[in-house]
């Protein structure tokens, strides 16, 4: 655990890391396009004065404003709102071992996804088409009754408990409907393995000010996490409102996960693991491991989404089977560090 | 010691799905004093604690806190007040000692507010007060028994309380920390101010340390006043079923119970 003082410092490295992973990300690809031609491409329309920039391809502005960035921005969106997100419920559930989805959201999506995708769905709401808003709908569903069959969130265990059932009765409906849907069996399971492939800006420009916004909100209220890490009798009788407290956490951070989950599908092991690995370097204080974990989600996201469609290209990867190949290890890394601390 | 009460209950009843838990309790601490709830297993006395700690839902005007419906009051007044100390905490995250310490400070700052200069002050106070300031930037996850009940008691100290409410601080310690927990809790009631609600289990510390006791049984007051008044051998076979003889501890003065092992 790093000391107080060089808690901004830290920040500070992990935004410049994330600025540079954008860049890399940028430049790599089918078109190679060298790092400080993506720097200038970036910062073309912010900059007043003209930049020595007539050497830049036209072909390389399309291919960063029109393929790439969209994708790398929406990719550290949804890595922000899945490392917040994961860091809020670890803290809700008093557990380390928790993660975004323990309320049936990623089921609850991929069940409107199948739902959405075996109905041939054709809505479209702002730009954004029927598969995000099935599987916003889906996992905004699930986890409302999740909530309102625990009992309102009265305890967390039976809210741990039936988020686990009803992942299960959702498996079972979805497997059921493409069982007997055997024409769309490639695509819903493509879908649940988690893309950024089909990126855009429209978006980026739904989803970051759900996720952003919902983000800083959480860091507002970080300190009440703390205390609700000690149990609800002992931070009640410190001045907080667990129960109230607990429904707001879990409203906000339920709505950043879905949408996070609408427009890559299922992405595993990025809200677990970050805010665990973040917790090792910043300790668990909420207030300074929310925004760790915002952008130690962004980098792990964007480097894994890189790999998975740079790796073997022009084949790519879901990039849900890299943070899962990732993550899965790191995992049980941290499961036998722990193990031999206590 | 001033002569108010502090924490008055009002024929307070409780129920638990329909089981009557609590039954017409009515019940005044003093400030200053070190109250000992006592009871046999089931009495209600935790029940009795958290609400007066408004931790449990109650009725209107059952509860007064310095002469004001509990239910007035603001969970946030009421923690200015009042410091609540578990009687076990689980704790899976690796906050040090001073972050668990601090955090007592939650009912005096406002949303946007960092800790200042002050609160730390409060909080290294509270710590030497109970003997853990050398544990300071130890991790809360590793430390034994005793020492996490004297952190989470200088939490509560941190708060600044009227009153400090305990429920059992002893029953995981060895009779060494037993001793050492409940000194530190009367020297803060006789230097601070502090008045002291505590669950006891072992009727020999309550002879020992409080000023005033109420004795419960089935969710009724059996008797309250000063321990040597209300403990009799008569009592304890009513309540406990247990034939005791009272003698006096040679060390303090005090009476103490001793009782056959059959």
């Amino acid at each position: 655990m790093i000391s107080g003082k060089y808690k901004k410092t830290v920040f500070l490295l992990l935004l410049i890391i994330l600025l540079v992973t954008i860049v890399i990300a940028g430049s790599l690809g089918s078109a190679r396009i060298s790092f400080p031609d993506v720097v200038r491409i970036i910062i073309e329309p912010i900059t007043p004065m003209s930049i020595e920039n007539s050497n830049i391809k036209e072909t390389s502005r399309i291919i960063i404003w029109k393929i790439r960035l969209p994708r790398i921005i929406l990719t550290v969106i949804a890595g922000m709102g899945l490392g917040v997100s994961g860091a809020v419920f670890q803290g809700i559930f008093r557990n380390p071992m928790a993660n975004p989805y323990i309320l049936g959201i990623s089921s609850g999506a991929a069940f409107g996804v199948t739902l959405g995708m075996t109905m041939g769905l054709q809505i479209t709401f702002l730009g954004i088409g029927a598969i995000p808003i099935s599987a916003f709908i889906g996992a905004i569903s699930a986890s409302v009754i999740v909530y309102l069959i625990s009992g309102g969130g009265r305890d967390i265990l039976p809210l741990l408990l039936s988020g686990i059932a009803m992942g299960f009765l959702l498996s079972a409906l979805m497997s059921l409907l493409m069982y007997f849907n055997r024409s769309q069996l490639e695509n819903i399971v493509y879908w649940t393995m988690g893309s950024f492939n089909a990126a855009s800006w429209q978006k980026v420009i739904i989803t970051a000010p759900v996720i952003l916004s919902g983000s800083f909100f959480i860091i507002i209220f970080a300190r009440d996490l703390n205390l609700m890490v000690l149990g609800e009798d002992s931070a009640n009788s410190l001045g907080i409102s667990v129960k109230k407290s607990r429904l707001i956490f879990l409203l906000v951070s339920t709505f950043i996960t879905a949408s996070a989950v609408a427009v890559s599908g299922v992405i595993g092991f990025v809200g677990l693991i970050v805010p665990h690995a973040m917790r090792i370097i910043t300790g668990p204080d909420h207030r300074t491991l929310i925004p760790y974990s915002m952008f130690g989600g962004a980098i792990l996201l964007l480097t894994s989404d890189t790999l998975a469609r740079t790796i073997i290209a022009p084949t790519e990867i879901p990039v849900g089977i890299v943070t899962s190949l990732l993550g899965a290890p790191f995992f049980l890394f941290l499961l036998n560090r722990m193990r031999n601390t206590k | 010691m001033i002569d108010e009460v502090i924490v008055e209950t009002k024929n307070l009843n409780w129920s638990y799905n329909e089981t009557k838990v609590l039954d017409n309790v009515s019940i005044d601490i003093q400030f200053g004093t070190f109250t000992g709830i006592l009871g046999p297993n089931g009495a209600g006395k935790t029940t009795l604690l958290k609400l007066i700690l408004n931790l449990l839902k109650v009725e209107k005007n059952s509860i007064l806190i310095r002469g004001k419906d509990i239910k007035n009051y603001s969970r946030k007044e009421l923690a200015r007040i009042e410091a609540y100390v578990p009687q076990s905490i689980k704790m899976d995250f690796n906050f040090t000692v001073e972050q668990v310490v601090l955090m007592g400070r939650t009912p005096f700052l406002g949303r946007f507010d960092r800790e200042s200069g002050r609160d730390f002050e409060i909080a290294e106070w509270a710590m030497k007060e109970t003997g853990v300031l050398g544990l300071k930037n130890k991790l809360i996850t590793q430390l034994s028994g005793g020492e996490l009940q004297r952190v989470v008691i200088a939490r509560a100290l941190t708060q600044e309380p009227i009153i400090m409410a305990l429920d059992e601080p002893t029953s995981h310690l060895d009779i060494h920390h037993q001793i050492n927990i409940l000194s530190i809790l009367r020297s803060l009631a006789k230097k601070e101010g502090l008045t002291i609600v505590a669950v006891l289990h072992d009727v020999n510390h309550a002879l020992e340390y409080c000023n005033n006791i109420f004795l419960l049984d089935q969710g009724k007051i059996v008797d309250s006043g000063s321990p040597e008044k209300v403990i009799t051998p008569e009592v304890m076979k009513n309540v406990y079923n247990l034939d005791v003889n009272i003698k006096k501890n040679p060390f303090t003065g005090n009476p103490y119970i001793v009782h056959d092992y059959a």
